[in-house]
């Protein structure tokens, strides 16, 4: 059962385009732009485990859990979801695919409807997922998980706006496992929270995972959160991976000039008082994205390959990288 | 009350008030700290701890119908809070800068940034405009703007996060203040954006001697940056000691609860430590110490009496556990 995989991506990729208005396109001849949200990626991930995609803004980490939920087609590319459980429903309801999977946003102040009761968001699914289901059956739900995520039952009467951001994220919780799904995709789930909030939502969400048997897509920016809750990390940057390893190899033996920019950028809270090397530059836009691997005009690695040829993301000593410094084994070690 | 002119600011008993229909809310409560010329203080807690509103009463912003009740805040000696609306303008920008969480609200987004440079130092230092022009390159160049000549003329849009995040810290830069308030200043950026702005900070206040009252909830920032830190919980400083002790032999339970409860890279934990519950709202600050209903310690005094800050071997500390840890039950120091 651990070998089943939960959902595999192949080549996805979703652009986004954006036309200028028609007189700047008559007059100053603007052509329609791409932007490559995404630009091919590929990944699995197996039942039960956890897989985080980091990044900074703008490298489409929240595109792909869009895509991922279907919250957005692909351009081209595929997402299959496989193993399943023995109890998925029969052929013939609507696509099982879509049912197991739910999602978890990372602003609890938009994504809950502000004019409904918290039981009636987190009995939502329930009742469009089986509406032969009796109202007592489906309060003494609400009430089972709302219990399971910290709240009481009794909240359930009260509205969206009487809950603190942390409890509105345990309500997002609790509307998620209503559909009782195999795979949740959250994204940014604890980025608008404090940290003592966050540790709680952190803590519930692994002992979820640990009893439910469930899969995650994490997206972060926040490589420490990542660390704490995933089994494999993934790490962005302008719309493709460019590494993906276990969480401990990944930290322990980070392979990638760009993954080792952003473990070093984290603030030290050990106060060894080192001396970074900030990483120079910035995200350059994906309107324009630079040839060849596109970290290259920030690597300090890069040569003439780096400039022309888009590198793949091969397997290399346990972890998969794209880097063609990596693979050329013109990479000094890390610092770490 | 004595002053002793070390201190480049002062805060004494501060007070924040909002009165409302209902009541009125105290959301800063008898806050005291001082910051010493080319100092970084920290100061840390969870969004409703009162942190910028202490950083918008130094500066004279707090926003109607909040005002300071009580309490005194003295610049190099010399008492800020009562002053009129126009002599604060002088201040402000002159002898305490401030960087804001959002770059793009703190900039004009219809002047160059030539503009708003040269106008702060004509303002405020009383230069020629030529004068100011140059000054003006010279810090974007400073504050690591490339061809900071050309992008002078550039609007605010035209920058990205990052390099708007260091138009401001030169518009607080520019009139030489000796005091900055950073609110929140990498909040907004990325952490590869967060690390050179963190960096550029650290380089600014030792080459000027500036101090800065830095203001946020990531503790990772302030252990980089600050020499001391002072925590805050519900209008109230809790801890305040340098940053070493603080961060890793913090004293008051909210103090090591908040500590532990940031995930750590290599730390291999099954279970965060985590304070259950939330802080309260301004409405509903509990008896005693506020802490109390989230303490695993907590005491009958706790319930009753608000415990004081005072100096506990390495840190000044406000819990009458580590009060008592000390001088046995029940002690007033």
């Amino acid at each position: 059962m651990t070998g089943n995989v939960m959902i595999r991506v192949e080549n996805l990729r979703r652009y986004f385009y954006s036309t200028p208005p028609l007189l700047n396109r008559l007059i100053e001849g603007k052509r329609r732009q791409t932007i490559r949200a995404v630009d091919g990626i590929d990944f699995e991930i197996k039942t039960g485990r956890c897989l985080s995609l980091v990044g900074e803004s703008g490298c489409g980490k929240s595109t792909v859990a869009r895509l991922v939920v279907g919250l957005y087609k692909p351009t081209t590319g595929r997402i299959e979801f496989g193993g399943g459980r023995p109890d998925s429903p029969a052929a013939g309801e609507t696509d099982p695919s879509t049912q197991r999977v739910q999602m978890i946003f990372q602003d609890p102040y938009a994504s809950l409807n502000p004019r409904w009761r918290v039981s009636d968001i987190v009995a939502e699914p329930i009742r469009h997922e089986n509406r032969r289901k009796g109202r007592m059956e489906i309060s003494q739900r609400v009430g089972e998980l709302l219990s399971l995520v910290g709240l009481s039952p009794g909240d359930g009467r009260k509205y969206p706006h009487e809950f603190s951001g942390g409890q509105r994220q345990r309500v997002s919780i609790a509307r998620a496992l209503a559909g009782d799904p195999d795979f949740l995709v959250c994204d940014e789930p604890t980025s608008a929270l404090d940290v003592s909030v966050q540790a709680q939502i952190l803590n519930l969400m692994k002992r979820l995972q640990q009893q439910y048997r469930l899969t995650y897509l994490f997206i972060s920016h926040d490589l420490a959160v990542v660390y704490y809750i995933s089994d494999d990390v993934g790490v962005m940057y302008l719309g493709r991976l460019c590494e993906l390893a276990d969480t401990q190899t990944l930290f322990a033996r980070p392979k990638h000039p760009y993954t080792r920019f952003l473990l070093d950028a984290i603030p030290d809270l050990g106060m060894g008082g080192r001396e970074r090397m900030p990483v120079g530059g910035e995200v350059p836009s994906p309107i324009n994205p630079p040839t060849g691997c596109s970290f290259h005009p920030r690597c300090p690695h890069a040569d003439i390959r780096c400039k022309t040829e888009v590198p793949r993301l091969n397997e290399h000593d346990g972890t998969r990288v794209a880097c063609h410094a990596v693979e050329e084994g013109r990479l000094p070690d890390p610092k770490h | 009350m004595s002053t002793s002119y070390a201190a480049l600011l002062e805060i004494s008993d501060l007070k924040v008030e909002f009165p409302t229909r209902r009541g009125t809310l105290v959301a800063v409560n008898g806050v005291s700290f001082n910051i010493e010329p080319g100092e970084v203080l920290g100061l840390v807690g969870e969004s409703g701890a009162g942190k910028s509103m202490t950083g918008n009463a130094i500066i004279g912003l707090l926003e109607a119908p909040g005002r300071i009740a009580g309490g005194a805040i003295r610049l190099a000696g010399r008492r800020i809070d009562d002053l009129p609306y126009e002599e604060m303008r002088k201040i402000r920008g002159r002898e305490i800068g401030a960087i804001f969480q959002d770059p793009l609200t703190s900039l004009n987004p219809l002047y160059t940034i030539e503009r708003q440079l040269v106008e702060t130092m004509t303002t405020h230092l009383g230069i020629s405009k030529g004068k100011a022009r140059e000054r003006a390159i010279e810090l974007l160049h400073e504050v690591g703007i490339p061809s900071a000549g050309e992008r002078i003329h550039h609007y605010p849009h035209q920058f990205s996060g990052g390099m708007r995040q260091r138009v401001v810290i030169a518009l607080a830069l520019c009139s030489d203040p000796k005091l900055i308030i950073a609110d929140e200043p990498t909040t907004a950026l990325d952490v590869s954006i967060q690390a050179q702005i963190i960096g550029l900070m650290k380089k600014l206040c030792r080459d000027y001697q500036t101090a800065i009252l830095l203001i946020t909830h990531d503790m990772g920032v302030i252990a980089e940056t600050a020499d001391r830190v002072a925590v805050m919980y519900a209008g109230r400083v809790v801890e305040i000691g340098s940053v070493r002790d603080v961060v890793r032999r913090g004293q008051h339970p909210y103090t090591r609860g908040l500590m532990g409860s940031i995930p750590k890279i290599g730390d291999n934990v099954e279970h965060l430590s985590q304070i259950d519950g939330a802080m309260p709202g301004l409405t509903e600050v509990p008896s005693g110490c506020a802490f109390h209903p989230r303490c695993g310690v907590a005491m009958s005094v706790c319930r009753q009496d608000t415990p004081i800050l005072q100096r506990c071997d390495h840190t000044e500390v406000a819990c009458w556990q580590v009060v008592d840890a000390r001088t046995g039950p029940k002690g007033e120091a």
